[in-house]
């Protein structure tokens, strides 16, 4: 599986795209793998803060419930309705199936994300592969 | 996610053939297990339409034979065995002089001096010491058989159609419930019970445990289940199986703190058998009453998931009971659970809250089970 490049990402498998100062923030592909057919994604509203590395909503498959961590502080300026009736598409494609958009309050916290290859060295570390 | 697993984990003589096949592994009961293959709502549904295949090795078989096998099993067992006949199983559990649960088993009468209790993996050996211990004045010989099986389910609507392709046995004689022993695969003698944990049609065969054989067997079920849509299925959907039909797990709905009223499980419990392990704890219980508690089904009617382990709140917010199993229901499509509630409010179509993440999320009583599989009408 290809991550994408321009993607930043967690070690709690989130991957942000970032447009000017607004960041798109999804589960990686190895994530969703991981949890299985995704039933139902519990996701902020618009307004809400959220702060860099703590929970802003979560994904469940039928098996498990994930906390979602944010990648960066801000304000959620967009919510994926989409996934509300369809929550499995984010099996179908985690990397473009976005959850939220966040209006970036410090954005130098990209800094200390993963890049793609990170990423990848990191999972195949958890996999021991 | 998954860190490596620790040193002792037991195996079946599947495990190889599992991880063969791109299964996602679990620790269950201290076994190594597939949780699911292909997915765990494809693995479902094969079961519910059409046919799915289970490794269920991790169970344990115990055999009590002798002449007083069956007032060893009347001793340990809450069901009455003396109603059993030659080639018919049944639900029932051990019990505690409490009237609470060692476990859930399944007797099954293969002659007047023969006994096979199946019993679950992670209660094995727990249960072969309390059943050596509790027959010793018996005149019979408790056996633990377990490591001799490979015991594989075929449950569905085709599992008969399936199994037909592997054995001369003509299944249609064999009642749910019931078990013969034909040639499968080959194998003669091999035992055939219609039973199994998903509230399908379906049957659990039980084979030599060495790894060529198991993996022979299982690889001619899959192929005789190609024309069905066979599914190798995982203790993923095994549980959202038995939880839509309602069947208990160990540790969830009975336990050694659960005693037979509050898992509303009586219809199995024999007192007019004459005194058992239980019975005068149970009698105790019906005299004063009966239960506190009960176990009761839920369909979660707002939008939420209830899990195991979530609290059940009344109207006003406050806890009384919680949930002993909760998951969404790939095929009835709806979040179910079931969970202990006080005996006064444990009443269908009343309404009470489950805590999901700190959020109160409006539940329904429901009657259980929560599936019944169509009727044959052939």
């Amino acid at each position: 599986m290809a991550y994408p490049e321009n993607y930043k990402y967690t070690r709690e498998h989130e991957w942000i795209e970032v447009a000017g100062n607004v960041g798109t923030v999804g589960i990686t592909d190895y994530a969703q793998t991981s949890l299985g057919d995704i039933v139902f994604v519990d996701a902020p509203k618009v307004g809400t803060k959220v702060q860099k590395g703590s929970v802003f909503g979560s994904v469940e498959s039928v098996k498990a419930v994930s906390d979602l961590y944010s990648p960066v502080t801000g304000t959620v300026t967009g919510v994926n309705e989409e996934l509300h009736a369809s929550p499995e598409k984010i099996n179908t494609d985690a990397h473009s199936s976005w959850i939220i958009k966040v209006e970036l309050s410090n954005p130098s916290e990209l800094d200390a994300l993963l890049s793609a290859i990170d990423y990848e060295k990191f999972i195949a570390e958890e996999t021991g592969k | 996610m998954a860190t490596s697993a620790p040193i002792t984990l037991r195996k079946t003589a599947l495990n190889v053939m599992h991880r063969r096949m791109g299964a996602k592994m679990v620790v269950f009961g201290g076994w190594d297990m597939p949780v699911e293959y292909l997915g765990l709502i494809a693995e479902h549904m094969a079961v519910r339409t059409g046919v799915g295949l289970f490794d269920v090795s991790h169970m344990g078989d115990i055999q009590l034979r002798g002449p007083g096998s069956l007032d060893a099993v009347q001793h340990i067992s809450m069901n009455d065995a003396s109603k059993l006949q030659e080639g018919q199983a049944h639900y029932s559990a051990m019990l505690y002089p409490q009237g609470t649960f060692v476990d859930d088993v399944i007797v099954h009468k293969l002659s007047d001096n023969d006994y096979l209790i199946v019993i679950n993996a992670g209660t094995r050996e727990k249960d072969f010491h309390w059943v050596k211990s509790n027959v010793q004045r018996f005149n019979c010989h408790a056996n633990d058989y377990s490591d001799y099986y490979t015991q594989l389910a075929i449950q569905g609507p085709k599992a008969a159609e399936t199994l037909a392709k592997l054995t001369n046995v003509d299944l249609s004689s064999i009642k749910g419930y019931w078990f013969k022993w034909g040639t499968v695969c080959g194998l003669a003698n091999t035992l055939i019970a219609r039973t199994g944990y998903t509230g399908e049609d379906g049957f659990e065969i039980y084979v030599p445990s060495d790894v060529a054989t198991s993996e022979r067997v299982w690889n001619e079920v899959l192929e005789a289940g190609k024309d069905f849509g066979i599914l190798p299925c995982g203790l993923g959907a095994r549980n959202t199986l038995r939880l839509e039909s309602a069947m208990s797990l160990y540790e969830h709905e009975i336990s050694d703190k659960i005693n037979v009223f509050e898992a509303h499980l009586d219809r199995f419990l024999k007192l007019e058998k004459g005194p058992f392990t239980g019975s005068e704890a149970l009698k105790t219980i019906q005299a004063e009453g009966g239960p506190t508690k009960k176990l009761v089904g839920l369909e979660i009617i707002e939008r939420g998931i209830a899990r195991d382990g979530y609290a059940v709140l009344n109207a006003a917010g406050k806890k009384i009971g919680v949930v002993t199993s909760g998951s969404p229901a790939p095929f009835l499509k709806k979040n179910i659970a079931l969970a202990y509630v006080p005996t006064e409010l444990a009443v269908v179509d009343g309404e009470v809250a489950v805590e999901v993440r700190g959020n109160p999320v409006k539940a329904r009583i429901v009657p259980t089970p929560f599936y019944r599989r169509p009727k044959k009408t052939a």
